[in-house]
């Protein structure tokens, strides 16, 4: 049903991409708020019935960030009003959702390891970053776009409808300074409650190392960024970067290697 | 029912010793509209008058001797009769062929650069001005507020006016890709020549404020600093003001570039990287062309430009076909519209005869009881208000839902046959609506609620 919404939301956007209309853009709009909704209530429907937050494995994690992405996009769109944006962040929505429904539904025994304070915080907190990395990823994309569009000069369509490069470049840059603190919190707690489980903070998880490349990689951006004053066309590569490097911790390290954050989601 | 009709000229028709004339009397105190009540065969009027046309919409029932009335009206407008005869200029549009000539007008489809807005401001203060004369009634008022919805309309559905179609107003909506706002960015000029002084103009226009010249002779540096309030430094100093300028504009006569790539490239990091805009419009050019491969420096030059206006003309002229559409959509549903006023004079006679019938008789019964408290012949009157009224809806709407079709004529005479309202209808009635039709401009007339 979710899905459906979203499919549809995406649709939407991708008509607005060609054609300006407000209708397009707010009928897209309000079928991805329906979808988010109904989303949001089939997780914590979910939730309820497991008795921990409804993110054990892939499939459920997969669809909860989708859930995240399409929140941090609707509340964006209405602070920082870039309509086009959707056209670019709902496909991703999808692609998650549908990569969700692929995946097996391995049901996860139930052990105390979900239910504490330390995990929900852990898991919120990173899927927050995600969400607003993938937001600032999806502008990267715009930014290279319409930088190719202007430096080549070939003023095509999309010249037409994506907004100016300062703009684009501000929206990478509030996503990166949001998003960033919530990532390190996201991993102390983590650290935090591994040393409480596994009594060590660190234990050279396939995740946790991944994790820690990703930290580095905004890190380094947040770094050049506010330091050397890095922006435009670089700032955009490296956002797309460490959204791949964010992919790779998620998805590649849970369905392709050991470790106990996948040994715990299979 | 009268007719609508346009007479008028316009920059494609009228060879410019008109266009001069008309350009003298734009600014010239009296108004055509004042010679109205001398027209007797024209009834509303509508006159826009600018340097590139003047066009004079009006109803009248004989076509031929308003025409002559209002050819007149124009003659007088220019000055007198002219030296060359009008006729072979004018153009003359009836009925429906005036309303989409209107309409197009409007759009800005006729105009000498197809899309520019101006002329929509232009015929509202021509409007505002007719409505002072209250030489518009029903019709044109109707006719002229369809007229700015459709502007409206083409203005949002199609892409007319998107598209820049002068090289300085294509550098400006360059800028305004990269940049957004331009509120707080600062405008170099190097080199103060004509094509600068334009740009300079329209980047005033979105609101930059801060702009510094620099140029080889210092008088027309301090000329152009004087009128767009900006400072002047030497030009020997233009490469060091690149670390805090966000726009460089060139257009200098020097034979080689006076911007290297290793100058800017060298500048960038002390501007933190912040993204630079050279526009350079000079030939032979003033930047060198490796310049844009520089991140974050964007550089265009006049044949950069001159191939983005001249796509631009191209996408004007296709969203223009799309404008016809539109255009010719609204004209259809403008006549439907019209159609229904054939009717209003039937409607009228016929809601006037029963009100007459039911004074009267209500009169007469009231005479006969006296002793009625006012409370009850309150009552009465609602009780035969209410007969009168639900007894006519059904013919009404069946007189409305006619108006659409060829064959009303024969349903209007028929009502008029069966309530017996001709000989009302001719004289009276007719007489009194287009009385209102001429006045009307307030919301007060019952006409309003029939034409609804």
């Amino acid at each position: 049903m979710a899905t459906l919404c979203y499919c549809c939301g995406t649709i939407g956007y991708l008509i607005y991409l060609v054609r300006e209309r407000d209708g397009i853009h707010w009928a897209s709009w309000t079928v991805l708020l329906v979808g988010a909704v109904v989303h949001g209530g089939a997780i914590v429907e979910h939730s309820a019935k497991a008795g921990h937050l409804a993110v054990a494995n892939s499939q459920q994690a997969l669809s909860f960030f989708a859930w995240v992405i399409v929140a941090a996009f609707l509340i964006m769109q209405g602070k920082l009003r870039i309509r086009v944006l959707g056209s670019f962040v709902s496909p991703l929505a999808v692609l998650f959702m549908v990569l969700s429904s692929l995946l097996p539904a391995g049901m996860v025994p139930k052990t105390g390891i979900f239910n504490s304070a330390w995990f929900v915080f852990h898991i919120t907190s990173i899927f927050l970053a995600n969400a607003l990395f993938a937001l600032s990823f999806s502008a990267g994309i715009m930014y290279l776009i319409q930088e190719r569009h202007i430096k080549k000069k070939s003023l095509g369509n999309l010249y037409m409808r994506l907004p100016s490069l300062d703009r684009l470049d501000q929206i990478n840059h509030i996503c990166l300074i949001t998003g960033f603190p919530l990532l390190t919190v996201g991993l102390i707690t983590g650290f935090a409650y591994a040393s409480t489980i596994w009594a060590s903070p660190w234990n050279w998880d396939p995740k946790e190392i991944a994790a820690l490349v990703t930290w580095l990689i905004y890190a380094i951006l947040l770094h050049e960024r506010l330091a050397v004053g890095w922006r435009g066309r670089r700032a955009a590569w490296l956002a797309i970067f460490g959204f791949s490097a964010i992919l790779i911790t998620f998805l590649g390290v849970n369905l392709f290697m050991k470790g106990h954050h996948t040994t715990l989601a299979r | 029912m009268g007719h609508i009709a346009l007479l008028g000229m316009n920059h494609k028709t009228a060879p410019v010793e008109i266009r001069e004339q008309l350009a003298l009397v734009c600014r010239s105190e009296t108004h055509p509209l004042q010679l109205l009540p001398a027209l007797e065969h024209v009834q509303e009027m509508f006159v826009l008058s600018t340097c590139n046309r003047v066009e004079i919409l009006f109803t009248c029932n004989a076509l031929d001797r308003a025409f002559q009335e209002v050819k007149s009206v124009i003659v007088e407008h220019l000055g007198g009769p002219a030296t060359r005869p009008l006729d072979p200029h004018l153009y003359f549009h009836r009925n429906m062929d005036a309303v989409t000539h209107l309409f197009r007008v409007a759009s800005s489809l006729d105009s000498m650069v197809i899309g520019e807005p101006q002329i929509l401001g232009q015929i509202k203060s021509a409007y505002r001005e007719a409505a002072d004369y209250r030489s518009v009634g029903v019709v044109l008022n109707r006719l002229l507020h369809k007229a700015f919805s459709v502007a409206k309309r083409v203005r949002s559905e199609t892409r007319i006016g998107s598209f820049a179609v002068s090289i300085s107003y294509a550098a400006v909506e360059l800028a305004r890709k990269i940049f957004g706002e331009l509120r707080d960015k600062k405008v170099l000029l190097i080199g103060a020549g004509e094509m600068a002084e334009l740009a300079a103009e329209h980047f005033r226009g979105q609101g930059v404020r801060q702009m510094i010249v620099a140029n080889r002779t210092l008088e027309r540096a301090l000329e152009l600093a004087r009128q767009f309030k900006a400072e002047t430094i030497p030009f020997g100093h233009c490469l060091d003001a690149l670390s805090n300028v966000d726009i460089v504009l060139t257009s200098t006569g020097s034979p080689e570039p006076i911007l290297k790539y290793q100058d800017v490239k060298s500048r960038m990091r002390g501007r933190r990287n912040r993204s630079l805009f050279f526009i350079d419009i000079a030939v032979p050019r003033d930047v060198e062309p490796r310049v844009n491969e520089i991140d974050n420096v964007y550089l265009y030059d006049i044949d950069d430009l001159k191939g983005i206006v001249d796509l631009n003309r191209e996408e004007r002229r296709k969203e223009a076909e799309r404008a016809e559409h539109i255009i010719r959509e609204e004209t259809l549903k403008f006549q439907s519209w019209l159609a229904t006023l054939d009717i209003v004079p039937t409607i009228i006679a016929l809601r006037s005869k029963a009100e007459t019938i039911r004074r009267n008789e209500l009169q007469r019964t009231m005479a006969h009881l006296p002793e009625l408290a006012d409370k009850d012949r309150r009552a009465i009157e609602v009780l035969t208000e209410s007969i009168v009224r639900k007894l006519l809806h059904d013919p009404i709407l069946f007189l409305k839902k006619k108006a659409q079709r060829e064959s009303r004529q024969r349903f209007v005479d028929a009502a008029q046959q069966l309530f017996n309202l001709a000989e009302s209808t001719d004289d009276g009635v007719s007489a009194s609506l287009m009385e209102g039709l001429r006045c009307e401009t307030d919301d007060s007339s019952p006409l309003k609620d029939i034409l609804k």
